[in-house]
């Protein structure tokens, strides 16, 4: 009884984990190496791998996979970058900081799909408008691209400008608040011993707040490869007929899309974003487990 | 290097509204000898810290001067001042190992002054031997002890050879043992290199043990500058008087009758040439003599046997710090009569001050020392 009793108390958090988390886990495996399987009838053929070969042969997934792949390697590193950046102004700033620190997170407080009609405002042509940056473009003497159902650049500088812009506030908000930590001995000392401002940026406010960003890339991967939302706020639900879609929208398009109803290629292809997202972390971690040493 | 502080202030404006400036420096004045050890003494928030800062550059003064020798520094940024400086928190590179800490001011130098590799090298390794932490170049900060950390930053303060070497509370994060430890060897490596030396502390037995002067401040007003000995043998005023000591000098409230003075109803000093007026008086701990047929007597509290001495705690109506704690050599025994002892005073131990001014009165008997 004595034995038991610990794991008594643990069993409410084991259940729910266990039918939310494991199962699910367990189930896609299952649903990744089951052919042919319908979900009318619930029988499959055999056991093996063609859902994979499926998957990564299939010319939509591939799009996704290079959507994502081009919008994880800008998104990440220019706002974490554009975030650093802010993040030093604000803290050097002394009048109305508060002020700007508001402004600055506002976006995070917003809604996406609130965002994604603003930034169809900005962007989308339609019979009326030519969207407002359209309008600047042109007011500069260039032409217009229409960013929202125009050509694959455009659109994918829509949906990385979009991605920066909504995870910006919460990466300033974490570094302003690292940079506030670091004490300020650290400054008064170089300051003693005539240390420029950017090698004080440099050997000293970088490596002392190297952790937090550290964690914002790792979180950005994470967070970028598992972008969806984002495309759906701007171009809509039929991604892969804009080619804009990404893993996880060609999961759910595989799941519930026009052509749904295919659980195991779904659960093929997040099983291969699962692996993607769990070496990138680890490389991460590596990478700043070195840094450390 | 000479520093003179010539009408020195430092205020802040109060944000408040109707708030009057904080001043934190009040016009000071004052001269450190070149090659001497200072101390700047006073309780927290007293300005000594601002006083530092002043020195080093990283404030500028709202008025004065400061000259370093025949240099008047008052507007140079601290890079050129020439000064180091050792933080209360070591403010060590956390992320560098020693030997980068204590390279990281010579990699600044630009221009003429920059150094070679080999150079740097070598006045590291200079620094970090004189200081004796040659052995732990490829440490980091976070894996030595509070007193190594302090030698790699006063070893860091000192690689560039600075004028004025400063100290801010460089002793207040370490234990009992190595606070003594690393006072002895703040003392010996500011006597090896001869460098001029601020230090501020609160601690009173800190600044008297290794001073040659100490400065005594309260609320950014200099109350009195000399050798410790003599601070403490001939306080300014009352404040200086309660401020150094251990355990703190016992006051009362007294007067001055005829040239006699009186504690209470008893008369127990010979003060001829002191003016009739009503004073405070501040007898040092070991000012006291067991004396059954003395002219003072307290009401015993306690006798606390310390081995080397001992120390009575007793009470008396007119003291006003508290309990009276008399420190007597330990082969006395404390025989206390209806619950009194008595004590004869030594004049040199006993001091008056003016109950207008606080300042202290001194009177002829006093001056023959050694009574």
């Amino acid at each position: 009884m004595r034995k038991l009793r610990p794991w008594l108390y643990l069993l409410p958090a084991i259940a729910f984990l266990g039918v939310f988390m494991v199962y699910p886990l367990i189930d896609v495996m299952i649903y990744s190496v089951e052919e042919g399987y319908n979900s009318a009838s619930q029988t499959y053929f055999g056991v093996g791998l063609y859902n994979f070969r499926y998957v990564l042969r299939d010319p939509y997934f591939i799009q996704a996979l290079k959507n994502t792949f081009i919008l994880v390697i800008i998104t990440v590193p220019l706002s974490t970058g554009i975030g650093l950046l802010i993040a030093v102004a604000l803290n050097s700033i002394q009048k109305l900081k508060d002020l700007f620190q508001t402004i600055f997170f506002l976006p995070y407080v917003t809604n996406t799909l609130a965002v994604g009609l603003v930034f169809m405002i900005l962007f989308k042509k339609t019979a009326y408008s030519d969207g407002l940056i359209n309008v600047l473009i042109q007011a500069f003497g260039g032409n217009g691209v229409d960013f929202i159902d125009g050509p694959y650049w455009a659109k994918m500088f829509v949906l990385c400008f979009y991605t920066v812009w909504v995870v910006l506030p919460f990466k300033i908000l974490i570094l302003t608040s690292a940079l506030a930590s670091v004490n300020p001995d650290y400054y008064k000392a170089a300051k003693i011993d005539g240390t420029s401002r950017w090698r004080t940026f440099y050997k000293i406010t970088l490596p002392m707040i190297s952790p937090m960003i550290f964690y914002l890339i790792i979180t950005g991967f994470i967070g970028a490869f598992k972008a969806y939302s984002d495309a759906v706020a701007l171009f809509g639900t039929d991604l892969n007929a804009a080619g804009m879609n990404t893993i996880v929208g060609y999961v759910y398009d595989m799941l519930y899309g026009n052509g749904g109803g295919y659980p195991s290629y779904a659960s093929a292809a997040a099983l291969i974003l699962f692996a993607i997202v769990m070496t990138i972390t680890c490389i991460n971690l590596l990478l700043s487990r070195q840094n450390d040493a | 290097m000479k520093v003179i502080l010539e009408h020195l202030t430092k205020r802040y404006p109060n944000h408040t509204k109707g708030g009057a400036d904080v001043i934190a420096v009040n016009d000071f004045n004052f001269e450190i000898p070149d090659g001497k050890l200072i101390g700047l003494l006073g309780p927290s928030g007293c300005g000594k810290s601002t006083t530092l800062n002043l020195i080093s550059g990283l404030e500028t003064p709202t008025e004065g001067k400061i000259w370093f020798g025949e240099d008047d520094v008052t507007h140079l940024p601290p890079e050129h001042r020439g000064v180091g400086l050792v933080f209360q928190s070591y403010a060590l590179y956390p992320h560098m190992t020693v030997r980068q800490n204590i390279m990281f001011p010579l990699q600044n130098l630009k221009g003429k002054d920059k150094l070679s590799k080999e150079e740097m090298n070598a006045k590291v390794e200079e620094a970090a031997k004189l200081v004796q932490i040659d052995a732990l170049m490829e440490r980091k900060p976070g894996q030595m002890s509070g007193g190594q950390q302090q030698r790699v930053a006063i070893a860091r303060a000192l690689v560039k050879r600075p004028r004025i070497l400063l100290l801010d509370e460089p002793l207040s994060n370490l234990d009992a043992r190595l606070r003594l430890q690393t006072r002895e060897e703040i003392r010996r490596i500011q006597m090896e290199t001869g460098i001029t030396t601020v230090f501020v502390t609160h601690d009173q037995e800190e600044a008297m043990s290794i001073s040659d002067e100490i400065v005594v401040m309260e609320k950014g007003i200099l109350q009195q500058i000399g050798a410790p000995q003599n601070v403490y043998d001939e306080p300014y005023n009352l404040f200086v008087a309660k401020f150094l000591g251990t355990p703190a000098i016992n006051v009362f409230e007294g007067e001055v009758k005829n040239g006699r003075l009186w504690i209470g109803d008893e008369n127990v000093l010979d003060v001829s040439g002191v003016e009739d007026q009503p004073v405070s008086v501040g007898i040092r701990p070991e000012g006291f003599e067991l004396s059954e047929n003395g002219p003072f007597h307290t009401n015993l509290v306690q006798v606390e046997v310390m081995g080397r001495d001992t120390s009575v705690v007793s009470t008396h109506p007119c003291c006003v710090s508290g309990s009276i704690r008399s420190i007597i050599a330990a082969e006395n025994t404390v025989i206390p009569v209806d619950g009194k002892v008595g004590f004869a005073l030594k004049p040199s131990k006993v001091h008056i001050f003016s109950k207008k001014d606080t300042l202290r009165i001194p009177y002829p008997e006093q001056q023959r020392k050694g009574l």
